[in-house]
């Protein structure tokens, strides 16, 4: 049957696997969330600078995110982002389907462990400083599909998360509040204080 | 709208064409062995006045003892519809020939079932897991899964 030579090569299918199953077996715990520098930060008592000050207004007031939405939290992003809630206000209106060009990954959805080492590259992709809002039940913990047998029980499984907002999926409010307080958090970033 | 033919009245129909091939058969459907399904399917393509020349869909039922796999057909020509089932009793290594060369619709479907149930499909070009992922280990919807 000459059909078969549209058939992909199995090849492939066999490194994707490989590349798959090696991800699962470094992703069994989760990645402590990049958040530690807080409580240090404030008990040392650090004075932020007034470059410190521009720079993180700076970066907060541009967060451009990346497009990573593989499940149905992408509408209530999408009506985040669009004019009712619209998140331009924020200077976020601009979704960069580049990762080179964003800051933020907003990751709206269940992510299966298929579709993980996609995901994992887009963040590893992005340019220093970034920033990742784990949207919704499926994305702080699997949610419903915790204990499934395809399901990534969280985004922190392979990336580090910033900020967790809750629901099912949540509110635009809820998200607008989650980045508020990412916001918050890059306020008291000091570019002194190398990585996060 | 699409009329669904009466599954004992296909069977008799198929019954007389291919002798002890049908196992059993209802209004709804009609279960025929797993051995004659091939030339059965190609009847039920070929043979004017039936004329299935649409697969609607392939599923397959885990019923412990066996798997059950249900071809729904449609006639595009006639306007009607059909549903045809047969069984796989072997647990460890079930197989069924494959329908990809009566209708290319089943490709993918029959490689989900592959993928999900286990069941191998002879004479399926390209037989391999098309939702999991290579090395995946087991068959997921299967009721022992876990």
């Amino acid at each position: 049957m000459e059909v078969e030579e549209v058939y992909s090569s199995s090849e492939l299918d066999r490194k994707e696997g490989k590349a798959i199953n090696e991800l699962i077996a470094r992703s069994q715990e989760p990645i402590p969330d990049p958040d530690q520098w807080l409580d240090e930060e404030l008990k040392r008592n650090i004075l932020l600078t007034s470059v410190d000050a521009l720079i993180d207004w700076g970066r907060r007031s541009s967060m451009w995110p990346v497009v990573c939405f593989p499940a149905c939290c992408a509408f209530e992003f999408i009506a985040t982002s669009v004019s009712r809630f619209d998140i331009d206000r924020f200077g976020m209106g601009i979704i960069r389907a580049s990762p080179r060009q964003a800051d933020l990954m907003i990751t709206a959805g269940t992510l299966t462990w298929k579709m993980a080492p996609q995901v994992k590259r887009i963040y590893d992709q992005m340019a220093e400083p970034k920033w990742v809002i784990a949207m919704g039940a499926c994305a702080i913990s699997g949610g419903i599909f915790r204990s499934s047998y395809s399901v990534v029980p969280g985004y922190n499984r392979i990336i580090p998360v910033d900020v967790y907002v809750p629901g099912c999926p949540p509110r635009p409010e809820a998200l607008i509040y989650g980045i508020r307080m990412l916001h918050k958090k890059i306020s008291k970033m000091s570019i002194a204080a190398k990585g996060k | 709208m699409t009329v669904a033919l009466s599954g004992s009245e296909i069977a008799k129909q198929v019954e007389k064409k291919f002798p002890g091939s049908v196992v059993e058969s209802t209004a709804d459907s009609l279960l025929v062995k797993a051995d004659s399904l091939l030339e059965i399917a190609s009847y039920l393509k070929t043979t004017a006045g039936l004329d299935f020349d649409y697969l609607t869909a392939i599923t397959a039922v885990d019923y412990h003892d066996c798997f059950e796999v249900v071809y729904q057909l449609t006639s595009l020509k006639h306007n009607h519809s059909l549903v045809v089932k047969t069984r796989c009793y072997n647990r460890d290594n079930p197989t069924l020939p494959s329908v990809v060369g009566l209708w290319r619709g089943a490709d993918f479907q029959e490689r989900e079932i592959y993928d999900l149930m286990g069941i191998s499909f002879e004479g399926h070009p390209n037989l391999k897991r098309i939702v999991l992922w290579e090395g995946f280990e087991g068959h997921p919807l299967r009721k022992d899964f876990l």
